[in-house]
């Protein structure tokens, strides 16, 4: 393990609740992960299963009614989070952690000029004039390769692409330079050939900036493209957390080879295509009535009674692989 | 742009130009006309010098040629003499219109100064109990006609100060201005308020939901710079609509208020000239009126625009 000081972000035991009429909702139960400085993490897991209100909770801006998180610490850079008064919150979103959302297309004030919203995000945190931040924007818009950035900056979101409009979104996000960056479903919403774009943008700005990246994401493609380590989520916890080499070599959770799987292979020139997609059976339990014991327990082929009963506790399997199964060591078999 | 404001002037003097026709007739249509109500006033009927005095008004003539001969007139300028006093018109109109105007403006102004504010108080605070009071206040002004408002006023003040608010024509001092007109135009401007802040309200909750305002929070702004400057200028055409068809209403509105507290302007001045049937009066105020009320929507199209850049006005 690295020497601690180089952890950007430590979340420790994180819950996150929502109250709802049907009850009350654990989104994220007891969720605990590191980010180091320049690191990749992936939080992958199906839709409901607590990812995106994991980023909103790490900054803090889970909506609050119905939501709520009550127990654990996000300590961003040493500082807890979930400590901090809202003024002192304010001054961390946006400057230390940042966020870039899924829906480039919404994300943007469509009022507002692409420059002035990057202008803004800069003085909120520095104190510097509207003529230096301005070209701070501009500077921004090219680091994210949009090209003629002095003339994009005077315009406005509708009139720019979706791929256009992510970058600024990332330009802003990353105008003052945070330790960690957010990105849920950065490249659901674009094009096939503009995510690959996107992808590779954020991943070499990481790099150029130095910046811890929590990649959210259901597509394991990417997962393999771009991360170090990997969380697998499923109805609110974490049943694995391996770095991806060990990931993709050899799951330990049933959940996780179910997502691999599901993964259409591409037929070989000449062979038949696949007759049917693999897929995992059933759906994710509504989070308000979880069973006792594994959650992935109603859906999982290898259950036996004892996962019914009790909940699997994360166990190292070696080399920081961790994995929330009764019969991890057969899931390898099975496969 | 040119050819969109090329084309819309044409619209606006097509929409003038069929408002005047139908004032024209309309007033035709209402029975009697100012030596009827003249002649049965004196109970006196000799038909020879009622026509001699309809010849003279020029309205034995032909509906049309009447009409021609108005319109040429205030095409030209020249706006005929009031048959009730016999003084030009435009003598008789022009001196109303500033008092009618700045009440009708200090009425716009409550309206979108409390309004808007309240508006986006109630919607930050959706389902709280200043929400609820919000609520019921704008919905009592609503319902609450602005002649009854009036009455209750003058009856409240009378009652608490044993005396009431007497126009006062003129004011020495600015502050003694604002008093003459606040009253009444808190009165009439109370209704347009109250719908203001609930068009504020839900155009601003629909906003507040969007990824943006999310967007804007995860930047670190504060809560008041979400709402104010990333929330409003999303919410606020809605209400620039509202105002503008308020503005128009709000002659209306000006009718009875302008009565009930006995103000002389030009809201006033129109029920009584209708009622003499001056012909020459009812017919240019009316079209003045149409005129403002054209350019207010003129002016409210040309505001979405300036609020949002997705509008641009094209041929």
């Amino acid at each position: 393990m690295a020497d601690k000081t180089d952890l950007v972000l430590d979340v420790k035991n994180l819950k996150t609740v929502f109250f709802t009429n049907s009850g009350l909702f654990r989104a994220v139960d007891d969720l605990s992960f590191s980010v180091r400085r320049g690191e990749t993490l992936a939080i992958v897991g199906e839709s409901g299963c607590g990812k995106s209100v994991t980023a909103l909770s790490l900054m803090r801006l889970v909506p609050d009614p119905p939501g709520r998180i009550v127990g654990g610490s996000v300590a961003l850079e040493g500082t807890d989070l979930l400590a901090l008064d809202e003024a002192q919150m304010r001054a961390v979103r946006g400057n230390r952690i940042s966020m870039i959302f899924q829906e480039p297309m919404t994300s943007l004030n469509p009022v507002m000029r692409i420059g002035d919203q990057i202008v803004e995000a800069v003085r909120l945190h520095r104190h510097i004039s509207a003529k230096e931040a301005q070209g701070i924007a501009v500077e921004m818009l090219r680091l994210v390769r949009i090209p003629e950035p002095a003339r994009r900056a005077r315009e406005y979101p509708h009139q720019l692409s979706g791929g256009m409009r992510q970058r600024a979104m990332i330009a802003m996000a990353l105008a003052c330079r945070p330790a960690l960056l957010i990105a849920d479903e950065p490249t659901t919403a674009l094009d096939v050939t503009i995510q690959a774009q996107i992808l590779a943008l954020i991943l070499d700005l990481q790099k150029e900036l130095g910046t811890g990246l929590v990649l959210i994401t259901h597509d394991l493609g990417v997962v393999a493209q771009t991360a170090q380590r990997v969380i697998v989520m499923y109805a609110g916890r974490k049943v694995e957390e391996a770095s991806v080499e060990a990931l993709f070599a050899a799951p330990k959770h049933p959940y996780t080879r179910g997502l691999m799987a599901s993964i259409p292979a591409v037929p070989a020139s000449g062979a038949a295509a696949q007759a049917r997609l693999n897929e995992i059976p059933g759906t994710v339990p509504s989070l308000v009535r979880l069973p006792q014991g594994c959650a992935f327990a109603p859906r999982c082929k290898l259950a036996i009674k004892r996962c019914e009963a009790e909940y699997p506790p994360l166990a190292d399997w070696g080399g920081g692989h961790l994995a929330a199964c009764w019969r991890a060591e057969e899931v390898a078999e099975v496969a | 742009m040119f050819a969109y404001l090329v084309r819309r002037l044409f619209l606006m003097f097509v929409t003038l130009f069929g408002i005047s026709i139908v004032i024209f007739f309309l007033l035709r249509i209402v029975p009697g006309n100012i030596v009827d109500i003249l002649f049965a006033a004196a109970g006196y009927v000799d038909p020879a010098d009622k026509a001699n005095l309809e010849k003279e008004l020029g309205i034995d003539r032909p509906l049309i040629v009447q009409y021609w001969h108005w319109i040429s007139g205030f095409m030209r300028g020249d706006f005929g003499f009031s048959y009730v006093s016999e003084k030009p018109a435009l003598q008789e109109i022009l001196p109303r219109i500033p008092i009618t105007a700045k009440l009708a403006g200090l009425a716009l102004l409550f309206s979108a100064s409390i309004g808007i504010p309240l508006g986006v108080i109630s919607a930050v605070k959706q389902g709280t109990k200043l929400d609820y009071a919000l609520r019921v206040v704008s919905l009592s002004g609503l319902s609450l006609p602005s002649f009854w408002l009036g009455l209750l006023i003058l009856t409240a003040s009378v009652a608490m100060f044993g005396q009431m608010p007497i126009f006062n024509p003129n004011p020495k001092t600015w502050l003694e201005a604002f008093a003459t007109y606040a009253v009444p135009a808190a009165a009439v401007g109370f209704r347009s308020a109250a719908l203001t802040m609930r068009i504020t309200r839900s155009s601003m909750l629909e906003v507040l939901r969007q990824d943006y305002i999310r967007t804007a929070r995860a930047k670190g702004a504060s809560e008041a710079a979400v709402n104010y400057h990333h929330a409003l200028k999303n919410a606020i055409l809605p209400v620039i609509t509202v105002i503008g068809i308020e503005a128009a209403f709000l002659i209306g509105g000006l009718i009875v208020t302008e009565t009930v507290f006995n103000i002389p302007g030009v809201a006033r001045f129109l029920v009584e000239a209708i009622r003499w049937r001056d012909y020459p009066i009812v017919q240019n105020l009316v079209m003045f009126i149409a005129v403002v009320v054209v350019f207010a929507n003129f002016t409210v199209d040309m505001l979405y625009a300036v609020f949002d850049p997705r509008i641009r006005y094209t041929d």
